[in-house]
């Protein structure tokens, strides 16, 4: 698949979740109606949601990457640094590299290294690394981190990450608030559904079940869709600076820190480079570390990159 | 029956000329920009070099040689006219900084000066950025050279006559590796 036709799939999976967030918050607002509503004209419940849904998904296209980096407390570059003068010319070479305009720079206040991209589209993105990477890297590594968020950036991967991000916020939230009112509504509800029978017990039992597990398949698969797109932008990052080296030695360093980086919630972990919760679940290669992991084992990357740069080099002798 | 069909052909066949002729226009001319952003990342160069000679002169006064070259070769690169002298004049300007980049190491008076540091990665990253813009350049042209010879836009591509694009190429085999500069700035 080359990177016009995943950014063209990005487009359409951000349309798809945000259309299936949508159901879900009518979904619920259904149930609300079904349950409490009675007596009322209009099903409140339902227009409620439904607005909730629209105007979360709108909010989180156009304002999701100003609060994800506000979140992670990112302020801009300051390029009397010679370091963020450095960082933020690099991320000028690889956006000429890339053919896109130039990103905004941001820096992180942790001594652990890491680094994301976020943003609607590449015209409007922005690149934030923590001050822990720039002091650890050196240029060629940073170049590939660097080439590395470009990537994520040009296929339209920051635009899915971000209403997803937003998104397996919103409906953790609006479980967590269904779930509440379910328990403190419950006796007025157990009393109005004993004379509608077992139809009623099972639309019921469903509405619950789905409810619990909303938040739970929504983050695995924000996870699994982040995880997927990891190795496909090492590997287009690697094809813009066509050095896969300088990246594996990054992400080598980046294996080597064990802390989390605290700066960074577990929300927007997916939008990272390395996942911010440390090492200890990067190591993991069975089914479990899969299924729980926003990337993919970074050995796993790690090795991946060093057969590129051996193909590389085996082409390049020819 | 068969007069619909016949037009509906011809629709076909027009809208598929016009979506062709229309790729092919947008692809020459990000060509044609690509192009344009190695001239600009040239003149960055250019523009830092007197800055540079600014700075190591005081220090560097017995490499008098290497920064006539350097001033000589920034020069005859920014007079030069046409592709190919062009792109030897700056072959010969990179050549001629690298020579100072390798002097610069044996004064650690240079090396410790915050100004000197901060001119060499500015240097150092025009040279990756007129390298990438080459890379961009190449690649996007290599599309457009694609696209006009590959069955069937190639028949619109000759109907129109769009010509092919002349890749950057690179004679010195040297140059082909990215050129390496101590940056002393880790």
């Amino acid at each position: 698949m080359n990177i016009l036709e995943q950014a063209a799939a990005n487009k359409r999976a951000s349309w798809v979740v945000i259309s299936f967030v949508i159901l879900l918050f009518l979904c619920i607002g259904f149930g609300f109606d079904y349950f409490y509503g009675s007596g009322m004209q209009f099903p409140v419940f339902t227009g409620v949601a439904f607005l909730f849904g629209v105007g979360s998904s709108y909010m989180s296209f156009a304002y999701g990457d100003k609060m994800i980096l506000s979140s992670t407390h990112a302020v801009p570059l300051d390029m009397n640094d010679p370091k963020q003068q450095q960082w933020h010319n690099i991320i000028e070479e690889m956006s000429i590299a890339a053919g896109i305009p130039v990103p905004k720079t941001y820096i992180i206040d942790d001594p652990d290294p890491n680094a994301f991209a976020t943003g609607q589209d590449p015209e409007h993105s922005s690149i934030a690394v923590t001050r822990g990477l720039l002091e650890a890297l050196n240029r060629d590594e940073l170049q590939g981190v660097a080439a590395h968020e470009m990537s994520h950036i040009k296929n339209f991967d920051i635009r899915l990450m971000l209403i997803l991000a937003v998104m397996v916020g919103a409906i953790a939230l609006l479980a967590d608030w269904a779930g509440r009112s379910l328990w403190f509504g419950r006796s007025r509800s157990s009393r109005r559904s004993e004379g509608s029978g077992p139809i009623a017990l099972i639309i019921l039992a469903v509405w619950f079940i789905a409810i619990i597990l909303a938040p739970i398949l929504s983050q695995l698969m924000a996870m699994a869709v982040s995880r997927k797109r990891e190795s496909l932008a090492d590997a287009s990052g690697a094809a813009l600076t066509r050095n896969p080296l300088g990246l594996a030695s990054a992400l080598e360093k980046i294996n080597g820190y064990t802390s989390p980086t605290r700066s960074i919630n577990q929300g927007t972990a997916h939008l990272c480079i390395a996942d911010p919760k440390g090492s200890a679940v990067g190591m993991r290669e069975d089914w479990m570390g899969n299924l729980f992991a926003t990337h993919p084992p970074i050995e796993k990357r790690i090795r991946a990159l060093k057969e590129m740069a051996y193909q590389f080099n085996a082409s390049k002798g020819e | 029956m068969t007069l619909w069909i016949l037009l509906a052909v011809v629709v076909i066949i027009v809208v598929w000329l016009i979506g062709t002729f229309n790729g092919l226009v947008s692809l020459k001319n990000e060509t044609l920009n690509g192009w344009k952003q190695i001239d600009v990342q040239l003149k960055r160069r250019h523009d830092l070099i007197p800055n540079l000679i600014e700075t190591v002169k005081g220090v560097m006064n017995f490499e008098q040689k290497t920064l006539t070259m350097v001033i000589e070769a920034r020069n005859k690169a920014i007079s030069a006219q046409g592709v190919a002298e062009k792109a030897g004049a700056e072959n010969m300007l990179t050549g001629a900084l690298r020579q100072l980049f390798a002097l610069v190491e044996n004064y650690p008076t240079l090396k410790s000066n915050e100004n000197a540091s901060k001119l060499q990665e500015e240097l150092v990253s025009t040279e990756n950025r007129i390298g990438f813009a080459r890379q961009f350049y190449n690649d996007i042209a290599t599309k457009f050279n694609i696209a006009q010879q590959t069955f069937p836009s190639n028949i619109v591509a000759g109907m129109f006559g769009f010509t092919k694009q002349e890749l950057f190429e690179i004679t010195d085999a040297a140059e082909r590796d990215v050129p390496k500069v101590d940056l002393n700035l880790k």
